[in-house]
């Protein structure tokens, strides 16, 4: 997992932004300390995330795994600064986060998150135009490539409306990826999708990370979707969210799915997260 | 997977795979309708043909009446229309209507837009808007026309102002659930990239607000050319130039019922041009084409 091997190929791959710095893999670019979470309901006052520390190097992708409830949403929507926590500070990079950046691009849930007015060129190569400042050419070019790369060509002028939600899901990929950001954040998004389309997008999900090598910051609910994606595994307990276990998933891929180090990890992350619901504090 | 095969009934019943053959002749069994059905479930057509209906019972019932004086014909409307447009009386007339028409109109979006970036921007200013709006959106604007006579004279500038007041608070209304109405999702789209005040507003707010913008916008225009024609008929702006309004009042009050008739006959024509016309191109080009409404 040499970054640097990496670069020269991921380089000739693609027109690049401005020379990429990749980021070093022994030095920390994300780091979550002490942060409490807390937001207001009619009725109460919600304690999402109560001190959870988390530290992401270099190229690596972290998933925040846990059930309903543990703030996992929460935690990525503060790294991506569109939430302030109450107690704990976020680094990124080198820098407190304080609010959204293209730096730190995301990828919801939710098929809205496309703007329904732009074909799917056009919702790629407008955040490269507003914070890039690219010219309408080299985003277009740009916007195409990625197009291309999440297997979208014939639908570059396709509008989202006409799109199927895998489709949209792409296109939300190759928008945040076009970006170059030095993490992607990624809020369940494929929760939404059937079983099917969900297993196939998380391949060319890994497929294109191998081409570009960003951290990853992936919020999921689902084990085996944490293992698979994942290279780090953090286990949060809910009501409010605790890390219960930061636990290695390097090794796994679709290619060992079935075999007993991957059903072993996959039954004690299980008994980690269910262990919970019943001795419940 | 091995457990199944054991299973006492799975041995009773084999598993079976199937090769998919050729399809046949289905592709083919859809087969399109005749012209007269076509044109039947067309609703253009469909439009037509009432108006045209509507129209012959006018002739017929004019015909059969006979009081031009009091209602005459459609071929007389027509033909008073013919020489009201060829004179060029009815034209100066339109063109001052929907000049006042576009002052108004104008102004009224400037504000309703500022009053809702105010309100979208802070809670007190969205206080502000949605009281003005329940003080001020049900009072007829006509009420207002003696107060702008009062302020700015016979003339224009008061026919803009009953114009602006009939029109700002639907407009602003609008837009406000419009922003309003902008999934979280998207706005934190907008905001990842950077978007902040103004661009945010442009590139993000409206655009997803844009159903509702609309809306509005027909709504005010449908207002606006109401009040706009009665304000006229009370009173004809600057004595020569009266607009659309003052015209019938005028042709009333000399007995030229066909003039009276022409004149109407171009209300509602201008009516269904906006609105069917340019508002519907309007609609077809942006919302409709991405999938906003259906």
């Amino acid at each position: 997992m040499n970054v640097a091997n990496l670069a020269p190929r991921a380089q000739t791959a693609r027109p690049p932004l401005k020379p990429v710095e990749a980021a070093a893999a022994d030095r920390p670019l994300l780091q979550i300390e002490g942060v409490t979470i807390q937001y207001k309901t009619r009725e109460a006052l919600v304690t999402a995330t109560h001190r959870v520390n988390v530290t992401a190097l270099g190229g690596e992708r972290t998933i925040l795994l846990g059930p309903s409830g543990c703030g996992k949403s929460s935690l990525l929507k503060a790294v991506g600064g569109f939430l302030k926590p109450v107690e704990g500070r976020i680094v990124f990079d080198g820098a407190a986060v304080t609010r959204p950046g293209p730096e730190r691009m995301t990828v919801f849930q939710e098929f809205e998150q496309l703007m329904p007015w732009k074909t799917v060129r056009e919702n790629i190569a407008m955040p490269l135009r507003v914070a890039r400042g690219l010219s309408r050419k080299e985003a277009d070019d740009r916007a195409n490539h990625y197009i291309d790369k999440v297997r979208l060509t014939k639908f570059g002028d396709a509008f989202p409306h006409t799109l199927s939600g895998g489709m949209k899901q792409r296109t939300a990929i190759a928008r945040a990826l076009a970006m170059e950001p030095k993490i992607l954040l990624m809020d369940e998004p494929f929760a939404a999708l059937d079983a099917l389309t969900r297993r196939q997008i998380q391949e060319e999900l890994l497929a294109l990370w191998e081409t570009i090598r960003c951290n990853i910051l992936f919020v999921t609910h689902s084990i085996e979707e944490a293992i698979l994606l994942g290279s780090r595994i953090v286990v949060l307990s809910p009501h409010p969210g605790r890390v219960r276990a930061e636990l290695g998933s390097e090794q796994f891929d679709f290619s060992n799915q079935g075999e007993p180090a991957f059903v072993r990890l996959r039954d004690h992350i299980h008994n980690l997260l269910f262990e919970h619901g019943k001795g419940g504090a | 997977m091995a457990t199944i095969s054991a299973i006492s009934t799975a041995a009773a019943r084999p598993d079976v795979e199937y090769t998919l053959g050729a399809l046949g002749q289905i592709g083919d069994s859809e087969k399109p309708l005749s012209f007269l059905e076509r044109l039947y479930k067309n609703d253009t057509v469909r439009s037509v043909v009432v108006i045209v209906l509507l129209l012959v019972v006018w002739e017929i019932g004019a015909r059969i009446n006979n009081t031009p004086l009091l209602f005459p014909s459609f071929i007389d409307t027509l033909a008073a229309l013919r020489s009201g447009l060829a004179s060029g009386a009815l034209i100066d007339r339109t063109i001052t209507s929907l000049e006042v028409l576009g002052y108004g109109f104008g102004i009224s979006i400037i504000l309703a837009l500022g009053l809702t970036i105010m309100a979208v921007s802070s809670s007190f200013g969205a206080s502000v808007l949605t009281t003005l709006i329940a003080v001020l959106n049900p009072l007829p604007a006509i009420a207002i026309l003696p107060l702008a006579l009062l302020w700015f004279g016979l003339g224009t500038p008061a026919i803009v102002m009953v114009v602006v007041q009939s029109v700002v608070w639907t407009v602003a209304m609008n837009a406000y659930a419009g922003f309003q109405s902008v999934p979280q999702t998207l706005r934190m789209a907008g905001q990842n990239i950077g978007l902040r005040s103004l661009p945010y507003m442009f590139r993000i707010l409206i655009p997803a607000a844009f159903p509702h913008l609309l809306t509005g916008l027909r709504i005010g225009w449908a207002h606006a050319w109401r009040t706009l024609i009665g304000a006229e008929l009370v009173f004809g702006v600057a004595a020569r130039q009266g607009g659309l309004g003052w015209y019938i009042y005028e042709s009333r009050a000399m007995l030229e019922t066909a003039n009276t008739f022409a004149a109407i006959l171009l209300l509602i024509l201008i009516g269904f041009v906006v609105e069917s016309v340019i508002f519907q191109v309007i609609e077809n080009r942006t919302i409709r084409r991405w999938g906003m409404i259906h």
